[in-house]
């Protein structure tokens, strides 16, 4: 049987954890925070590799392919994800000093 | 390696010294990226670290990736490889040249690939129990994985419909009918009935697809009668959600990384709803079931009031006069892509010492923050934008508040008329500056079908036309007049 107990602690000091950093973000910058965060969470990449991985005599096709869409969004949402962000970012400046 | 997998291959798993070795390297990697995009999101919170924030993201994702490819159990890597070129090919195009006006719907988009990326693998996971013969996951396995494919099915669905919507693929207006909560409400029941069942009997193979299309069509329903200007808290509700499945995921695999980084992306989400939420001084449920801006047809006071108008010559004349002018943009200013005139009329403004400022209020745009990169985008300086929180107190020492495709954010109605569907909403005192220019197409009521007393206040100018004509014009003129001098 699984014990459930420490990945609700983890879970709950995460989400505090979370809601704490991200109080404090700027509100000038929330579009690139969402695009970042979606970017994080497509972390879930690494359990779809895992699923896309098995040996073939512990996995099936249909597992393999659900696997391999899965590795697809998820891998759409890290590359697009971060780039977008970054682009974001950058256009973000402050006003130049001279007059 | 996650519990589940381990239970799969447990057969075929003698633990060697080189499994050891793979586990560890698992473990660092994987709380090492915990910490990356911890820092990333602190990073994240003032412009001049932020881009820092980013890359340590990506290396954080990096080093997850790379300790789950030398994952013990990963033997097979064609269709790995065959995920990351299509994903790839998908992700990046739409970073690279996608506008910054389609941001939103870009979001909405990932929130659909994430929640797809959930619901997938929780299926596989599901259908590689009966596959490995141990057929009875333990009740509280199932009860996340349950929870996983019902948030992600439904937040995949749901995210494209606000896709479509903001894309105008489909019309943007909300769809009501009668009975509308009642039937949604059935049909999210029913799915929850459905994954009771699966948790205890999860034998009853049937029934998961039938969860699954449950929640899919929860998702499309929901969606429904959601309008344009409700999509800032829609889109980052989904956000959360697709952050929670991912979390659920992790309890499911026993998985601390996708634990931490979906209550992350969970968090982040929740708080950048309610933000909105009370931008628009509404809760949740008002906002999933209310059909906002769309039935005020009670509003039928059809006294003839007059407005001034003013043409874009004598509008310049009296900024030119003016020592300091805040501009109030709105989703309208987007549509009508007038941003980059914006910025010359910002130029021409700032050349003159006149100390020029942007109004931003929180629900301004299609999504948490748009107006900001749209502003950002059209190279004005992130100091010059301002929240509303910040510079209400200024509007009476202000000249001239220039209203440029915004509407319902500045209605005073919603500081004193209670009959008003918006009273409450806090706004931006436009109204309290010397003179408000507005630029209005016509006089037709906005978004929320609320007629804007502002436009009929006595200091209240009003610039008929588009946006972008109308930007440009006062620019013009302002150049002109320089040029004269």
């Amino acid at each position: 049987m699984p014990t459930f107990g420490s990945h609700i602690y983890v879970f709950i000091l995460a989400a505090f954890l979370g809601l704490e950093v991200i109080k404090r973000v700027s509100p000038l910058l929330h579009t690139p925070l969402m695009s970042l965060t979606n970017a994080i969470s497509a972390i879930s990449v690494i359990a779809a590799i895992e699923v896309c991985g098995l040996d073939k005599e512990h996995t099936t096709p249909l597992a393999t392919v659900l696997g391999t869409i899965a590795v697809t969004a998820a891998v759409a949402n890290i590359v697009g994800g971060f780039m977008i962000t970054d682009r974001m970012l950058k256009m973000f400046k402050k006003r130049e000093v001279k007059k | 390696m996650t519990a589940l997998l381990s239970n799969i291959l447990a057969a075929a798993s003698e633990s060697s010294a080189g499994a050891e070795v793979q586990n560890a390297l698992g473990v660092v990697t994987s709380v090492f990226a915990a910490v990356m995009f911890i820092l990333a999101l602190k990073w994240m919170s003032a412009p001049a670290t932020a881009r820092r924030g980013n890359l340590v993201g990506e290396i954080g994702m990096a080093a997850a990736i790379i300790g789950a490819l030398l994952g013990a159990h990963v033997v097979r890597y064609e269709w790995i490889v065959v995920g990351f070129i299509l994903g790839t090919l998908i992700g990046a195009p739409m970073a690279i040249w996608m506008p910054m006006t389609a941001v939103p719907q870009r979001t909405a988009l990932s929130h659909a690939f994430g929640a797809l990326a959930a619901a997938v693998v929780g299926t596989a996971h599901y259908h590689l129990f009966f596959y490995a013969g141990n057929a009875r996951p333990h009740p509280v396995t199932m009860a996340f994985l349950c929870l996983e494919v019902l948030l992600g099915s439904l937040t995949f669905t749901g995210s494209l419909m606000a896709a479509g919507k903001l894309q105008d693929l489909l019309p943007g207006r909300p769809m009501v009918y009668k009975g509308q909560n009642l039937i949604n409400l059935t049909i999210l029941g029913a799915a929850v009935i459905c994954a009771g069942m699966l948790i205890f009997h999860p034998q009853i193979q049937w029934l998961f697809p039938v969860l699954l299309v449950l929640a899919a069509l929860f998702g499309v329903l929901l969606i429904l009668p959601i309008g344009g200007a409700d999509m800032p808290t829609v889109i980052a509700l989904l956000n959360s959600y697709a952050g929670l499945s991912a979390s659920m995921m992790g309890f499911v695999l026993d998985n601390k990384l996708l634990i931490i980084a979906g209550a992350l992306d969970g968090a982040s989400g929740l708080i950048l709803s309610i933000i909105m939420c009370r931008a628009m001084n509404r809760s949740f449920a008002n906002v999933l079931f209310g059909a906002f801006g769309q039935v005020q047809t009670s509003v039928a006071t059809t006294e003839k009031k007059t407005v001034r108008s003013a043409t874009p010559d004598e509008a310049a004349q009296i900024m030119e006069a003016a020592q300091s002018v805040i501009v109030i943009p709105g989703y309208g200013m987007a549509v009508a892509q007038a941003q980059h005139k914006v910025r010359e009329l910002y130029d021409q403004l700032s050349k003159r010492g006149i100390d020029v400022k942007f109004a931003i209020h929180p629900v301004a745009g299609r999504m948490p923050g748009h107006m900001n990169v749209l502003l950002a985008e059209a190279e004005i300086p992130y100091d010059r934008l301002v929240e509303m929180d910040q510079i209400n107190g200024d509007f009476a020492q202000c000249d001239v508040a220039l209203v440029i495709g915004a509407n319902d954010v500045v209605n005073p109605a919603a500081r004193h008329d209670k009959g008003s569907p918006i009273y409450g909403m806090p706004i931006l005192d436009a109204d309290r500056a010397k003179t408000v220019m507005a630029i209005k197409r016509t006089m037709n009521p906005g978004f929320a079908g609320i007629e804007n007393e502002l436009y009929y206040a006595d200091n209240c100018l009003m610039l008929f036309g588009d946006a972008k004509a109308v930007v440009s014009g006062l620019a013009k003129e302002l150049a002109d007049g320089a040029a004269n001098n």
